[in-house]
């Protein structure tokens, strides 16, 4: 076990040294969010209106959300690439721990959106978005981001591992991840969708993670009334409780799939 | 000095410290291997020998565990490289046939990584790592990614990182694709030394005259089975004593010089039109160059140059496999 978390370090290690060298990483991790803070909190901030409150802060959750969920296609992207340079094969015939090489990556990609979500929250406090609950509480609202983004990771991690080059994770990525984003409450309150949408929106993860994270950043308009569905009214239970569920399923087997991976 | 995870095997000459019993592996409808044995004895180097699409990334694929055979079973130190493959792990250094290198990370990272997940401390992966760049004349560099490298500098940190642990047996997939000659000697030098501490290697190659210099044993590999093995001097040995070369001023010459070296011929005949130029194994070498010259004189063929020389393990392809390697490797 120590020696697994001792490789899982060094490949962890490995991808952070990344960070400053490969522009692509950049403009992933904080040009983008950055760019996504200011886009929504001027193009729609400021023309719709949500009653009693202030839908620049509204957004600003939601935009968290999707863009740790987008971050963790990083995961897959990342793994991608180190099947395709041969990098896979040479860590597969190291006396190293099996696991480490997801397990370090799906590490390294958590610091990669612990750093979106910090530029991100900076870009947002300068466009008027504040805290308006407890410390305790936000902190706990932003370790949700970070441990659901984290156990996508391991979901992508699988993805990664199984596509033949890195740039189809962004098409297969891309077709799954836009409605898993929008069909949810992380842009408008999920009470205004039609029938099924709405449905699927209250239970979809996003949703509850965006929900969740509204509720502990104090960012609820004032009078919205309570969520009548379960998930939602559970939100930090249920975003909880389905993180720990991928990871369950997906870590075994993007374990397995790293160990059969580079056949040549 | 420990590193945690190198498995240490006694030098024990009598044991082999790899061997392969009736490997075979097909893709689809390819047959990439079909029934190889091997038997490297430790210590020694065995050169596998083939041309492209033979098996021998294959072959290499299995005996470091990167892929399971279809059929067939190996062991490396003893150890059975399906059943055990992470003890097989520790006893190895690979270093494939395409450079697996992280080109974002300096030249020392990448191998500071690699001693580290060998089980390494970080001083002593730096320690070795310092080492091997100064022998491989790469120190300067140390500090840039290695996406600045070129391709044989990134060929020669992967190398070096199938080195860095000092594994028992090493594993090396064309080396020297891709060195100048002057690294390929280098890197030739550092097998033989790693091979004189009782290190045992396993390594394929296209250069002929890489495994002329440096294996013991060569196994001749065809479509996925040895056609052939021995030493150098052993293959040599069967495809016959000398060779005799003609380099004609004119290719339109060749045939009726092809029909003249039957005469002397005691295996079979080469030529390479463009070059103009014909090769023939022969039994008495002085003997037949007299005969061939005065031959050809009299029949006014135009030479540039003619000569006898001992045969290369090119004739030992040409002989085996019908094919002349450097067409089948380009
Ligand atoms: N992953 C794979 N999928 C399908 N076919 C494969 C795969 N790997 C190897 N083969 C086939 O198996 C055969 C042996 O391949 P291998 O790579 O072992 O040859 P090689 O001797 O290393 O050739 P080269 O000198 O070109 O490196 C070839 O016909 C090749 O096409
Ligand atoms: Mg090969």
């Amino acid at each position: 076990m120590s020696g697994m978390i001792r490789d899982a370090l060094t490949i962890a290690r490995r991808n952070l040294i990344r960070i400053g060298r490969v522009p692509e990483v950049m403009v992933f991790v904080v040009v983008q969010p950055l760019m996504f803070v200011l886009l929504f909190a001027y193009v729609f901030g400021g023309s719709i209106d949500i009653p009693g409150g202030n839908y620049r802060e509204f957004l600003i959750a939601g935009i968290f959300a999707q863009t740790v969920v987008f971050g963790a296609t990083f995961t897959a992207s990342g793994l991608a690439e180190d099947v395709q340079k041969g990098l896979i094969n040479r860590f597969r015939s190291l006396p190293m721990s099996r696991s480490a090489v997801v397990a370090g990556r799906t590490a390294s990609d958590v610091v990669y959106n612990l750093l979106s979500i910090v530029i991100m929250s900076l870009a947002g406090f300068a466009v008027g978005w504040r805290i308006r609950g407890s410390i305790l509480d936000a902190v706990i609202g932003y370790l949700l981001l970070l441990f659901f983004s984290y156990s996508f990771s391991w979901v992508m991690a699988c993805l990664g591992l199984m596509v033949p080059t890195p740039e189809v994770v962004n098409n297969a990525t891309f077709i799954v991840l836009f409605p898993l984003t929008f069909i949810a409450n992380t842009f408008v309150p999920s009470d205004n969708l039609p029938g099924v949408l709405r449905t699927i929106a209250e239970w979809n993860p996003v949703s509850t993670l965006t929900h969740a994270v509204r509720v502990r950043f104090g960012n609820i308009p004032e009078g919205t009334p309570e969520p009548t569905s379960w998930p939602l009214q559970n939100a930090t239970l249920y975003s909880l409780g389905f993180a720990l569920l991928l990871i369950v399923i997906f870590a075994p087997i993007a374990t397995r799939l790293y160990q059969r991976t580079g056949k040549r | 000095m420990t590193i945690s995870r190198i498995t240490d095997i006694a030098a024990d000459p009598q044991n082999a410290a790899v061997v392969a019993t009736g490997l075979t592996k097909r893709y689809g409808g390819v047959v990439a291997l079909d029934g190889l044995d091997l038997s490297v004895p430790t210590g020694t180097v065995l050169g596998l020998l083939g041309p492209n699409g033979a098996g021998k990334t294959t072959a290499v694929s299995i005996l470091t565990t990167l892929i399971a055979p279809d059929s067939g079973s190996a062991r490396v130190a003893g150890v059975d490289v399906v059943a055990q493959p992470q003890r097989v792990r520790s006893l190895i250094g690979l270093s494939g046939q395409y450079a697996a290198v992280d080109e974002h990370l300096t030249a020392t990272e990448n191998l500071v990584m690699i001693g580290c997940l060998y089980g390494m401390r970080r001083k002593e992966a730096l320690r070795r790592t310092n080492d091997l760049l100064e022998r491989f004349r790469l120190t300067d560099s140390a500090h840039r990614p290695l996406k600045t490298f070129s391709g044989g500098m990134r060929r020669r940190i992967d190398l070096a990182g199938a080195l860095l642990a000092d594994p028992p047996v090493l594993f090396l997939d064309e080396p020297t694709t891709g060195l100048d000659p002057r690294s390929r000697g280098e890197l030739w030098d550092v097998i033989r030394e790693r091979v004189g501490a009782g290190t045992t290697v396993v390594l394929t190659t296209q250069y002929l005259e890489e495994a002329d210099q440096l294996a013991d044993e060569i196994v001749v590999i065809d479509h996925g089975r040895a056609i052939a093995r021995g030493t150098s001097q052993e293959l040599k040995r069967r495809i016959g004593g000398e060779h005799l070369d003609v380099h004609l001023a004119r290719a339109e010459d060749l045939a009726r010089v092809e029909a003249v070296l039957r005469e002397v011929a005691i295996g079979a005949i080469r030529t390479e039109t463009e070059e103009a130029l014909i090769s023939v194994p022969v039994a008495k070498g002085v003997e037949a160059l007299g005969t061939v010259m005065a031959e050809l004189t009299a029949q006014n063929v135009e030479i540039v140059d003619i000569g006898l020389r001992r045969p290369t393990l090119d004739d030992v392809f040409m002989e085996l496999t019908g094919q002349k390697a450097q067409e089948v490797a380009s």
